[in-house]
């Protein structure tokens, strides 16, 4: 029994670089989204062509091709990346492709009088982004962000192949030296559950507390 | 390090074989996860508390899960309780169930989105249970699913690399091991990017078509 102990710590220890690689990568695939997708509307040919660019690369291949490319290529063309690096980078990219059509489609959803009381208070076009819609626009991207966000979280298994010790690297280490199968994996595979349980949880609490005094969720 | 173009397209006749294998399991498991999910849909809509429950409960927890380790589960755990299966027919099993569990939203959103008043109508005028899926329910349930379905297809397509990490050689399988046999990493991999690019940005524009063509929205 005592040297589950040991195992168990080993697989905490991955939880942690887990936890890490989802918070690093939301906040990542936070900023592009909301970047991309509002990139993708604007009325600059050249700006929204290089987010449309953005979005279909990404979304066009799993998060898995990109993290092989980016961990074998981009050192060979002159760009040193180590594993973190190169994990971040591509769940960050390939979520806010995701996350990017969400923000635009949640902007365009909110009601165009808003955009004109907004040019009739004389408000600047940073003002009626950052004040008027974006607020509104905001909670209606949340649960489909939180479904983003557990997409992340269950993409960042894929570091352990590129030799990451994160929760799914360490279930390998101890299985290969326990030769037990089940318990590792069914720890790692009941941790993970509770972290989407804590994602899923957070952003319903996030929304109630943001919804308060808007109209736009019923 | 510069591209080498005699080099890319002697790896091509390798990564055609992994292709072969990645579109086989693309296909099982989509087929897989098309009925699987079905059931499921079915079960969780079961008037029987205690099928819904823990139906609902499994679903919700597959999906909260890495596929990656779901491969490794049945990958390794098998064989120990005496199931021995191909690498390939693991993976296409790990695609199917997991797929299975978003598929069976569709179904059950779709199956749900059904006025009540159908189902009435079809009561009062004698329909039997079977003649009202048959003809009330299914045809009008179906066609608005198409697209949903069509992009978790899409979305599987893409996720089949994850299954070179139990040895099914696939495209990015055998892409990495031309790469390590020539340590040369740059062609390889990006031709992988490139192929599922070619296939996934058009399916982009074909969604759209379908969505235009059975989604309730754009009528």
């Amino acid at each position: 029994m005592q040297h589950w102990f040991g195992y168990l710590q080993l697989i905490f220890e991955g939880a942690l670089l887990t936890a890490q690689l989802t918070v690093l990568g939301c906040a990542l695939a936070l900023f592009m989204a909301i970047i991309a997708g509002l990139a993708r509307m604007s009325k600059v040919k050249a700006i929204s062509i290089a987010a449309t660019c953005y979005i279909e690369f990404f979304r066009g291949t799993s998060i898995f091709v990109q993290l092989f490319w980016a961990y074998f290529v981009l050192p060979l063309v002159g760009i040193p990346v180590s594993p973190f690096l190169a994990g971040v980078l591509a769940l960050g990219l390939n979520v806010g492709a995701y996350g990017a059509e969400v923000v635009r489609g949640a902007v365009q959803s909110i009601d165009k009088g808003q955009s004109e009381a907004a040019l009739a208070l004389n408000l600047t076009p940073y003002q009626r982004m950052r004040h008027v819609i974006l607020p509104q626009a905001f909670v209606i991207m949340l649960p489909t962000f939180g479904n983003n966000a557990i997409e992340l979280l269950k993409g960042t298994a894929v570091v352990s192949l590129i030799s990451l010790a994160d929760m799914t690297f360490q279930s390998q280490v101890v299985r290969a030296q326990t030769g037990s199968t089940a318990i590792p994996f069914l720890t790692i595979l009941i941790l993970y559950f509770m972290m989407a349980m804590v994602i899923s949880r957070g952003i319903r609490a996030l929304e109630r507390h943001l919804s308060d005094g808007l109209d736009v969720t019923k | 390090m510069e591209w080498d173009w005699n080099f890319a397209i002697k790896t091509l006749p390798v990564l055609g074989e992994g292709v072969l294998v990645t579109i086989q399991a693309t296909v099982l498991g989509s087929v897989l996860a098309l009925a699987l999910g079905l059931v499921f849909a079915l079960m969780r809509r079961s008037q029987n508390k205690l099928v819904s429950r823990p139906t609902s409960f499994f679903l919700e927890f597959i999906r909260g899960t890495p596929l990656l380790v779901q491969l490794y589960f049945l990958f390794f755990i098998l064989p120990d309780v005496g199931i021995l299966l191909s690498p390939l027919v693991a993976g296409v099993i790990g695609l199917g169930l997991h797929y299975a569990t978003y598929t069976a939203e569709v179904y059950r959103a779709g199956i749900d989105n059904i006025p009540r008043g159908q189902w009435e109508a079809s009561k009062a005028v004698n329909l039997t249970a079977p003649q009202t899926w048959q003809h009330i329910i299914l045809p009008q349930a179906i066609p608005p699913m198409i697209p949903a379905l069509a992009n978790y297809i899409i979305a599987m397509f893409k996720e089949t690399p994850l299954l070179s990490a139990i040895t099914v050689l696939e495209l990015m399988n055998q892409a990495r091991s031309i790469s390590n046999f020539h340590y040369r990493y740059l062609e390889p991999m990006t031709l992988v990017g490139v192929f599922f690019l070619l296939i996934s940005i058009p399916s982009v524009y074909f969604l759209r078509r379908l969505e235009r063509k059975y989604s309730p929205h754009y009528k």
